[in-house]
C-alpha cells in the first residue's frame, strides 16, 4: 500500500537501486538522469499530440461543431494521423532562405520550449531538478524563443515572416516585463525561487487567494508570451497568412506548432505553480501519487481556459497590444509589487495574524483595481470626446 | 537616425484575407501602409463575353456565378433587364416571390459579411460558423424551392422556374422568427465587445464626398450616411408596396458598416414577413420563348443587390443571344476606394476594411 500510493516516486527509486547493483554510482546518477529528461519528453510530446486534439475539438463544440471525428473513435487518433502526415511531408526550402538560420530556428525554439520542464515539478518528488533560482531559469529560457522566432522569421526570406518576427520580438520583449514582475510579488511573498520551494509554501493557501492582481497579470502575460489568441499576432492568420513560420513544412513546421504548444503548456503549468498550488491539494501528505493528478487537472484546467478565449476573442492589433501592456499590466504589476512590499513588511512588524494579512492583500487588490478601472475610465471619457463612441446613431430614411 | 527604407509586399492573390483571388501590392513603412495599388482579374472567366454566345435564357445560370453568395438577386437583376428589353409582364405571385426570395439572399450575404469580418478579426471561425448555420436554413429554403442551395438559377423572364412549394411559407416564417432572435443574440454577442470597438471604430472612415465621388453604393454608402438604396430610389418589382426603412450612419468606418448590415437584416425580415403575409395565389410565369429574340435596342436594369448596386446592361440586335452583356459590378466599385482609405493604417486595419467593405471576387474578375 506505501509502495503504491507512491508509486511513481518508488518505482523510481526501485529502478536506481537495481541499476546500483552493476553500475558505479556516477553511472547509474547519468542513466537516471538520463531517463527523467526522455520520461519528461515523452510525456510532453504525447500531451502536445492530444493537446492539439483537445484545442480542436473544444474549438468545435464553441463554434457548434463536432470536431474531428473520422480517425479513431472520436478522433482520437487524429494526432497520430497529423504527426505522420508532417514527417512524411517534404520539408522544402525556399531558395532565399537564409539557410543556417532557417534550419537552426526549429531546433531552437523546440530546445526552449522543453528546457522548462527540467525544473518544473509534476508532483510530490517529481521533479527534474529542484534548483533554487527555477523561477528566474524558467523566464531567461522563455527569452530564447524570442531569438528562434525571430531567426524563422528572417531565415525563411519571407516578407511576411520578417513581418511576424518583429511582431513576435515587439510582443514578447514588452509582455516580458509585467510577467516578471506579477512573479517578483510572487517570490516576495515565499521568500524563494525554487518552485519546488513556492509550491511547499502553498500548502495552507494558494497564493491566488492573496495575488489575484499578479494571477490576472501572469496569465495575460503568459498568453502573450505563448502567442495564444488574442495575443497570437505574430502568427494572425488572416493577416500575414502564418506569421514567422510561413516558409516551414514537415517535421520543422511540426517543430514550431508543437513548441507553441509546449509553451501553452508552460504557462498554464507556471501559472499552477506560481498562484494555483501546484499540486497541493486534499490527501496530498498521506497518498502522494494524488500530486500529480492535482496538477494535471489544475494546468488543463488553464489550458481549457485559453482554448476557451481563443475561440471566442477577435484579435488585437500590434499597436493597442503593446499599450495594454506598457500602459495598462505594468503599472499594475509595478503597483502590485511595491503594495506587496510593504504590506508584507508592515504585517510582519505589528504581527497579524495570517487571516487579517490575507484580508489585508485582498483589501489593497481591490484598490489597485479601483485606481485602474478609474484610469481607465477616465482615458475612455476622453476617447469619447475625440469621437470613439460605442453607441453609433442609426438614422432611419 | 537610421536609414529606414519602404518594403513591398505582396498580399495575396493567395492569402486567407482576400476572400477569393486578389492582389494588393503595398508599400509598406515597417507596418505601416504607404500606398496600396490593388490588381485583380485572377478570377476572370470571360463571363461577359460568354454570354454574347449564348442565348438569353441560357445565361441565367452564368449570373448565378457573378456574385456566388447571392445568386437570386443576380438572377433578378438580369431578368428585370431582360423583360424591360423584351417588353414581358410578370404575373404578380412570381413577382413576390422574387422579392421573399431577393431579401432572404441580403439576410444571407449579410449573415455571411459579417461572419467573415470577424473571421478577418480573428476571431477563429466562431461568429462565422454561427452565421453559416442561421444561413443554411434558409439555403433549406431555396433547395426545397428551386433544388439548388447557392447557385440557383431560379428567376426566369416572366417569373420564376417553379412555384413555392406547400411547406414553404410556413417553414419561412419559421426561419424568420429565428433570425429575429438570432440577430439580437449575435448583437449581444458582439456589439459592444471591446476587442471590436477598438479594432473597428474609426478605421478606413470612407467620407461621404468621396463614397459619392466613388459611386460607392450599397451598405458601405449607406455606413456614410448617404440614404441611397435603389429600392426606394427608383423602385423595380413591387418594392413600392412594403413599409421599409432605409437605415444610414454619419461615421463611414468600419464599425458603422457592421452595424448597417445587421440593420438591414432586421428590415429584410420585415419586407419578409410583409411579403409573405401578402403572396397572392396565382400563376408564376408568363408564356415565354425559350428561344427569346428581343427587338433590337437596349436596356439597363439596375437593383439593390446585398453589396450594392448591381446592373445589367443588355444591347440587342434582334438575334437570340445579346450583342453586348455589360456587367455594373457593385464590389468592383466599391472596391476602388480601398486605396484611400488604407493610406496610413496597418495590415490589420486593411484586412478589417476588406472585410467591411465586403468583396466577393465572383463579381469582381467575371
Amino acid at each position: 500500500m506505501a509502495f503504491l500510493s507512491d508509486l511513481l516516486v518508488n518505482l523510481w527509486n526501485w529502478i536506481a537501486v537495481q541499476l546500483d547493483q552493476f553500475l558505479p554510482s556516477w553511472a547509474t546518477a547519468l542513466v537516471m538522469l538520463f531517463a527523467a529528461a526522455v520520461v519528461i519528453v515523452v510525456f510532453l510530446l504525447l500531451t502536445v499530440m492530444f493537446l492539439t486534439l483537445l484545442e480542436r475539438k473544444v474549438v468545435a463544440r464553441i463554434a457548434d461543431r463536432i470536431g474531428p471525428n473520422r480517425v479513431g473513435p472520436f478522433g482520437l487518433l487524429q494526432p497520430i494521423a497529423d504527426t505522420l502526415k508532417l514527417i512524411i511531408k517534404e520539408n522544402t526550402e525556399p531558395a532565399k532562405a537564409d539557410h543556417p538560420v532557417f534550419r537552426l530556428a526549429p531546433a531552437v525554439v523546440a530546445t526552449a520550449a522543453l528546457m522548462p520542464y527540467a525544473v518544473i515539478p509534476f508532483g510530490r518528488g517529481m521533479v527534474g531538478s529542484d534548483v533554487n533560482i527555477g523561477v528566474l531559469y524558467v523566464i531567461s529560457i522563455s527569452s530564447l524563443t524570442v531569438i528562434a522566432v525571430l531567426m524563422a522569421g528572417w531565415g525563411g526570406g519571407n516578407k511576411y515572416g520578417v513581418l511576424g518576427g518583429m511582431r513576435a520580438v515587439a510582443q514578447m520583449f514588452s509582455f516580458e516585463v509585467p510577467l516578471a514582475l506579477s512573479i517578483g510579488s510572487v517570490a516576495l511573498l515565499t521568500g524563494s525561487l525554487s518552485l519546488v520551494a513556492i509550491t511547499e509554501a502553498q500548502r495552507k493557501l494558494w497564493l491566488i487567494v492573496a495575488q489575484p492582481i499578479a494571477f490576472l497579470v501572469y496569465l495575460l502575460c503568459g498568453a502573450a508570451e505563448a502567442n495564444r489568441a488574442p495575443f497570437d499576432i505574430p502568427e494572425a492568420e488572416s493577416e500575414l497568412v502564418a506569421g514567422y513560420h510561413v516558409e516551414y513544412s514537415g517535421v520543422r513546421f511540426a517543430f514550431f506548432y508543437m513548441a507553441e504548444y509546449i509553451n501553452m503548456f508552460t504557462t498554464s503549468a507556471m501559472a499552477t505553480i506560481l498562484f494555483l498550488g501546484g499540486w497541493q491539494g486534499p490527501f496530498v501528505e498521506r497518498v502522494p501519487i494524488l500530486s500529480i493528478a492535482y496538477f494535471l487537472a489544475k494546468v488543463y484546467g488553464l489550458v481549457f481556459l485559453m482554448i476557451w478565449v481563443r475561440a471566442t476573442f477577435p484579435r488585437l492589433r500590434i499597436d493597442q497590444l503593446l499599450d495594454l501592456s506598457w500602459k495598462v499590466l505594468l503599472p499594475l504589476a509595478l503597483m502590485n509589487l511595491l503594495v506587496t512590499a510593504v504590506v508584507d513588511k508592515v504585517a510582519a512588524q505589528v504581527r497579524l495574524s495570517s487571516t487579517l494579512t490575507i484580508g489585508v492583500f485582498w483589501g489593497s487588490n481591490l484598490v489597485l483595481v479601483g485606481v485602474v478601472a478609474l484610469v481607465l475610465y477616465l482615458s475612455y471619457r476622453r476617447k469619447r470626446a475625440r469621437g470613439l463612441n460605442p453607441h453609433y446613431q442609426i438614422h432611419w430614411h | 537616425m537610421l536609414k529606414t527604407q519602404t518594403i513591398t509586399l505582396n498580399l495575396g492573390p493567395q492569402h486567407p484575407s482576400t476572400h477569393g483571388l486578389f492582389r494588393m501590392v503595398l508599400t509598406m513603412d515597417g507596418e505601416t501602409i504607404v500606398c496600396l495599388r490593388p490588381v485583380f482579374g485572377y478570377l476572370h472567366r470571360g463571363i461577359e463575353k460568354l454570354a454574347e454566345t449564348r442565348t438569353y435564357l441560357q445565361n441565367i445560370p452564368l449570373t448565378d456565378r457573378l456574385d456566388y453568395i447571392c445568386s437570386m438577386t443576380n438572377n433578378l437583376a438580369y431578368v428585370i433587364a431582360v423583360e424591360k428589353l423584351a417588353g414581358i409582364e410578370v404575373p404578380e405571385r412570381a413577382e413576390y416571390i422574387r422579392v421573399i426570395m431577393a431579401e432572404f439572399t441580403r439576410v444571407v450575404n449579410h449573415l455571411v459579411a459579417i461572419g467573415a469580418l470577424l473571421n478577418d478579426l480573428g476571431t477563429f471561425f466562431t461568429p462565422m460558423l454561427y452565421c453559416l448555420r442561421e444561413r443554411e436554413r434558409i439555403l433549406d429554403l431555396f433547395e426545397m424551392t428551386c433544388g439548388a442551395r447557392m447557385t440557383c438559377n431560379y428567376m426566369r423572364f416572366g417569373g420564376v422556374a417553379a412555384d413555392l412549394p406547400e411547406e414553404f411559407v410556413p417553414q419561412a416564417r419559421e426561419v424568420i422568427a429565428g433570425l429575429y432572435y438570432w440577430v439580437d443574440d449575435l448583437e449581444r454577442l458582439l456589439t459592444a465587445n471591446e476587442i471590436l470597438l477598438v479594432r473597428l471604430q474609426g478605421i478606413g472612415v470612407l467620407p461621404r464626398e468621396l463614397a459619392i465621388n466613388g459611386s460607392v453604393t450599397g451598405p458601405t454608402l449607406r455606413a456614410s450616411g448617404v440614404p441611397y438604396d435603389v429600392r426606394k430610389a427608383k423602385p423595380y418589382s413591387i418594392y413600392d408596396r412594403f413599409d421599409f426603412k432605409i437605415p444610414t450612419l454619419d461615421e463611414g468606418d468600419c464599425y458603422a458598416r457592421y452595424l448597417i448590415r445587421l440593420a438591414e437584416i432586421r428590415q429584410s425580415l420585415h419586407i419578409l414577413e410583409q411579403a409573405l403575409q401578402d403572396l397572392p395565389p396565382g400563376e408564376v410565369q408568363t408564356k415565354v420563348s425559350r428561344l427569346l429574340r428581343p427587338p433590337p435596342g437596349d436596356a439597363y436594369a439596375c437593383t439593390e443587390s446585398p453589396k450594392g448596386e448591381l446592373g445589367f446592361y443588355l444591347v440587342s440586335d434582334g438575334g437570340i443571344s445579346p450583342y453586348r452583356f455589360h456587367v455594373r459590378a457593385p464590389t468592383l466599385i466599391n472596391l476602388t476606394v480601398l486605396p484611400d482609405l488604407v493610406r496610413g493604417l496597418r495590415i490589420p486595419d486593411l484586412v478589417a476594411i476588406i472585410g467591411s467593405i465586403d468583396i466577393v471576387m465572383g463579381e469582381i474578375d467575371r
